[in-house]
């Protein structure tokens, strides 16, 4: 599939196959880490089903987005919290 | 609050039970509403890939547009405020959405037991690695570890090679004699004998049974696992670790309906205890793809009384929940799975709970009140069912809203 979206993640582009989800293409650019838990160790998502809220982000501004949940749409920005 | 909905039947949940139900119910014509919380149908065992639905749902999905049949994605459950109506969550809107007759089909999530180093980033589910894969999540020459418990293990370790990865090991604790027993149980089911023997010959060598996961390590990431049969650690990309499901059971718990043994209890028609609420597939214990579509069949029929249709199917169900039940004897999880964890081992993620932690409670809510154990944004989902099976202890009680709901979305009153 041609990449055909544009995102930023952490304020740096990419380019990406449309119907892939803010998760997998934080992972597809080496980001395992997409968040602190509240003792402040790393993780990452889990369920890849929307039960765990292991995979928030920051969406757009809009926080704790579960990022496996969603779409990548064009123009997106996405910022961990690792 | 916005825009309310209201169908003679409404089904929770788009995969194989609540499609089946659905599309049941329109023989009936009457007016009927599917919610599922994502964009496209097909549940989890038929899960959209890149944003197209699954080639097996295909002709469901085109039946449910041909019939009228309202399909509401991207919608959550959040809450029953009163009988006859939920309120479904779509990004940051609620709304209400009437029914007359309620089927659930809320299907299952992974069952995850905590071992040292599972809470590291790149350590997810069985299921959970293969819908991110779903997603685009690109897993080629990627060394993974499937480990856990179940068939779906043998299925993903063929997706996952499929799409480019090395899988290094597919780690089942069952033991080789349970497995063979489960073998010739499959002689009645040709079908099943053969989708096994085909998936089993792809992942073929690396299928190791007896065999489980001790430990995760690495320092900000999975970086190597050690299996309980060798003495070293194995370095991967990713390990894929679940031990079966558990089922969904809080929206049914929400509307009263009666749990039996960890599942909604329902009667042969898939009645709960509540009037004009159904259930099928998961929640009324883990049955899998075809005991789901029959359930949710039989709960379509009921829900439009076409209680003959929904009765002529009982040997099918019955058929199906006997192989439910040679499931759940063969991958019947082994003692030593229970005690991976250590004192220091993270049990309930949300709120970094440890199991030392919960040594001095007795019950899910004990452990709620003096740890917070359950009561970050998952609603102890993830850890509930971890302690269902280290300690016995039975689900809590749950509240609206069931999942985490912006304030704008709820209605505030003075």
């Amino acid at each position: 599939m041609p990449d055909k979206l544009k995102v930023q993640i952490n304020g740096k582009e990419i380019s990406i196959a449309e119907g892939t989800s803010v998760a997998a293409a934080i992972l597809n650019d080496n980001v395992a880490a997409l968040r602190r838990s509240v003792d402040g160790n790393p993780r990452g998502p889990v369920c890849g089903m929307g039960i765990c809220y292991e995979c928030r982000v920051t969406i757009n501004g809009v926080t704790h987005q579960r990022s496996c949940m969603i779409a990548c749409s064009d123009g997106m920005e996405i910022h961990t919290d690792a | 609050m916005p825009d309310t909905a209201s169908f003679d039947v409404l089904v929770i949940g788009a995969g194989p039970a609540g499609l089946a139900a659905a599309l049941a119910a329109t023989t009936a014509g009457t007016s009927i509403g599917i919610v599922d919380e994502n964009g496209t149908p097909g549940g989890q065992i038929y899960r959209a890939s890149g944003g197209s639905p699954h080639p097996k749902v295909r002709g469901q999905i085109e039946e449910l547009e041909c019939k009228d049949v309202n399909v509401m994605g991207n919608t959550t459950i959040i809450d029953a405020p009163e009988p006859g109506v939920v309120l479904g969550l779509t990004g940051s809107s609620v709304r209400r959405i009437g029914y007359k007759k309620l089927i659930l089909a809320t299907g299952a999530r992974e069952l995850f037991i905590p071992f040292p180093g599972w809470t590291l980033p790149n350590v997810m589910g069985v299921g959970g690695l293969q819908a991110l894969v779903k997603a685009g999540l690109d897993v080629r020459g990627k060394q993974i570890v499937v480990a856990g418990s179940g068939p779906l293990l043998i299925a993903v370790g063929a997706y996952l090679k499929d799409h480019g990865a090395k899988i290094v090991t597919v780690a089942e604790q069952a033991s080789w004699a349970s497995l063979a027993r489960f073998l010739l149980h499959l002689c009645p089911l040709p079908q099943k004998a053969m989708q096994g023997a085909t998936l089993a010959a792809q992942v073929g060598a690396s299928y190791r049974p007896g065999t489980w996961v001790e430990k995760a390590e690495g320092k900000d990431k999975l970086e190597s696992v050690k299996l309980n049969k060798f003495n070293v650690m194995i370095p991967c990309d990713y390990l894929a670790c679940a031990y079966g499901f558990a089922p969904n059971i809080e929206l049914p718990m929400l509307l009263g309906c009666d749990i039996e043994g960890g599942c909604v209890k329902v009667d042969e028609l898939q009645r709960t205890s509540v009037p004009n609420v159904f259930c099928a597939g998961e929640p009324t214990g883990i049955g899998g793809l075809e005991l789901s579509t029959v359930e949710g069949l039989i709960a379509g029929f009921t829900a439009t009384d076409w209680s003959r249709a929904a009765k002529g199917l009982s040997k099918d169900r019955q058929k199906w929940q006997s192989f439910a039940q040679t499931l759940d004897r063969t991958f019947e999880l082994r003692d030593e799975i229970k005690v991976l964890a250590k004192p220091e081992t993270i049990v309930c993620r949300c709120e970094d709970v440890k199991l030392e932690q919960l040594s001095e409670c007795d019950s899910a809510k004990s452990a709620k009140i003096h740890t917070r154990c359950g009561m970050g944004p998952c609603q102890g989902r993830i850890c509930g069912s971890a302690t269902r099976f280290l300690f016995g202890w039975e689900h809590g009680t749950v509240r609206p809203p069931l999942v985490p709901t912006p304030l704008s979305g709820l209605e505030i009153k003075d």
